[in-house]
């Protein structure tokens, strides 16, 4: 019971600390934007490690932080197989293909206005669908390897990548069009000068969202059939052995490689659109 | 992605919506003659095994052989015997048309004449699509509800605490970046150890992955008022509750209406993938099933109604956007 109230009497304090932060002088500071979701977070995990321990949950329904961390740090070669193989293998290469062919079909779709007609309109609505759906057929006809899983990320990406990209190609306004007109500047010129650097914030908008779907592909795909390796193969034969520490595991590795995932797409958008409004300090 | 998809409807609307048609339906038609096409080399395998058993001539003619060529060359040796592609009982890659038979058979079919169905029973039958499609449903709306009323009331709270923004906000960022599907089979399991099973489970996952959004978008919305508008309530003396209920909710309705529209069909896909788990009916444990007994029409089926669902509830958040700001007087 000492746990509990350890475990409250240590949130008031973390409460207190953020709500003097957030109305001190510092508030604005790089460092007390940094120091709060931190304390909060910390906070969280403290709180889940206590009550845990101070209410006897049973390890099969809710393992402690420091039981998740403990097999996290005995599991690190197993994981690390897991990670190369969903992450590197399976969601990385269809993020790479099918973000490229959708950026290709999107210029396409930029070039014949009949086609923009006609496929736009098919891309929204096919960006809306549970395109995870079509993992079990993808599964069926790839096997069971990280080619099936790379094709079910390829179809997820497509559809909203295709269309961040039609919409940014088409964001440049008359004035600068006619510029290029007249410099006589021909297609390909406009393309590489004009309308490709003016649609990349679209691109790089598009590629955040993909990179989180890529991961999401990837693993539920492997619910559907899997060698014996991979992350979503760790959740559902870990839960399967009511090892739920394993599980948790396999969680924080594809939350890690979520996170880095969009922080590294983030910090390559910050480089190549520097110029950019919404990058400006 | 919101304001992508926005600005590309926008570039649309330059034509009247009946030219937008004839280019769509070109589109779709391509589509599924592209389909009949992939089904023959998809197919080409199990087609030659049994035009081989019926005794017809088939190059090369061991199994083995063909196993390990590619579709294609075997299409182009064997143009003659092809003509079972569209029609075989178990195929790789069904024709649009078996999908379609499928459809029919396991929704129409089966509820009026099936032994189970609706009209020898009187409740639906448990191997149709309806019935499936129906848990699903009911699945994806309590989650959505249940997500959609966390998310705002998360955000009127990130509004109006600056050390909930503080230190709420960056995690919820962050949560977005993480594939909250992986955990859908470890809650599902969790809920169902502590005795809770059934609807509640897949709802968690689908409130899971509608949250996020409401509170994104809720929050830029209840912030939009503009510096004017806040210093008219501010003269009025206004008190914060009233600031909310006559500004900020007004304001934020819009913006509410565009991550409701993300927020559905999230909803469907978190119900659809909590269904993998627990085999108790619902479109993804149709799909799974399909998926173990080799059964691709069936998937397909199942993911045709699972798409049709997504397109109805996304224009029915759609239909009730466009009333609503009429009615506001927001319309654009």
């Amino acid at each position: 019971m000492s746990y509990v109230v350890f475990a409250f009497v240590l949130w008031a304090i973390g409460f207190a600390i953020n709500l003097q932060l957030a109305g001190g002088p510092a508030q604005r500071s790089a460092a007390a934007r940094l120091a709060i979701p931190l304390i909060f977070g910390a906070t969280l995990l403290a709180m889940w490690e206590l009550l845990v321990r101070g209410l006897e949950v049973p390890t099969v329904i809710l393992p402690p932080p420091s039981q998740i961390g403990a097999t996290f740090a005995a599991n690190t070669s197993i994981l690390w197989g897991d990670f190369v193989q969903t992450i590197l293998k399976g969601a990385l290469s269809g993020y790479l293909m099918g973000c490229a062919a959708a950026v290709l079909v999107a210029l396409l779709v930029d070039r014949y206005d009949y086609l923009r007609r006609g496929l736009l309109p098919l891309g929204n609505f096919m960006a809306a669908l549970p395109i995870v759906g079509t993992a079990p057929i993808l599964v069926m006809w790839f096997g069971f390897g990280w080619q099936s899983k790379a094709a079910v990320v390829v179809l997820m990406v497509f559809f909203p990548m295709l269309v961040n990209t039609v919409a940014g190609l088409s964001d440049t306004s008359a004035m600068q069009r006619d510029l290029m007109r007249t410099y006589a500047a021909s297609w390909p010129q406009t393309l590489l000068k004009l309308r490709l650097p003016a649609a990349l914030p679209f691109i790089f908008n598009g590629l955040k969202i993909c990179s989180t779907l890529a991961l999401i592909g990837a693993i539920v795909a492997e619910f559907f059939g899997s060698p014996t390796q991979g992350l979503g193969f760790r959740i559902s034969t870990s839960i399967g052995q009511l090892n739920l520490g394993m599980v948790w595991s396999a969680i924080v590795v594809s939350a890690l490689a979520g996170t880095a995932f969009y922080g590294l797409v983030a910090l390559l958008e910050r480089r190549a659109t520097f110029w950019h409004a919404s990058q400006r300090k | 992605m919101t304001d992508a998809t926005v600005a590309t409807q926008g570039a649309m609307r330059r034509w009247p919506r009946w030219l937008s048609l004839p280019p769509v339906l070109a589109m779709v038609l391509a589509l599924i003659a592209i389909w009949y096409v992939a089904a023959v080399p998809m197919n080409v395998h199990e087609v030659l095994t049994r035009a081989e058993r019926a005794g017809i001539a088939v190059s090369p003619d061991s199994a083995v052989l063909r196993r390990d060529m590619s579709a294609l060359a075997l299409v182009a040796r064997n143009p003659g015997t092809l003509g079972e592609s569209w029609s075989l009982d178990r195929p790789r890659l069904p024709a649009p048309h078996q999908v379609l038979v499928e459809l029919y058979d396991s929704t129409i079919v089966e509820e009026v004449t099936g032994r189970r169905g609706i009209v020898r029973t009187g409740s639906l039958s448990n191997r149709s699509l309806v019935y499936h499609g129906w848990v699903t449903l009911n699945a994806t709306f309590v989650g959505f509800l249940i997500g959609t009323a966390l998310g705002v009331v998360l955000a009127v709270g990130i509004v109006h605490s600056r050390v909930m923004d503080l230190s709420v906000m960056p995690w919820a960022i962050v949560s977005q970046t993480i594939p909250i599907v992986a955990l859908a089979p470890m809650i599902i399991v969790v809920l169902y150890s502590i005795g809770i099973q059934g609807l509640l489970p897949k709802a968690v996952i689908s409130a899971y992955l509608s949250f996020f959004p409401v509170v994104v978008g809720m929050v830029k919305g209840l912030r939009s008022p503009g510096a004017m508008q806040m210093d008219l309530m501010r003269t009025y003396n206004a008190p914060a509750s009233t600031v909310l209920w006559k500004l900020r909710l007004p304001a934020s309705v819009p913006y509410l209406f565009a991550s409701l529209k993300i927020g559905i069909a999230a909803s469907l896909v978190g119900a659809i993938v909590g269904e993998l788990p627990v085999q108790q009916g619902g479109l993804g444990a149709r799909m799974l099933a399909g998926s173990y007994y080799g059964q691709t029409a069936q998937i397909w089926a199942a993911l045709i109604l699972a798409a049709a669902l997504a397109a109805l509830l996304v224009w029915a958040v759609g239909w009730l956007e466009r009333r609503t700001l009429a009615r506001m007087g927001m319309a654009a």
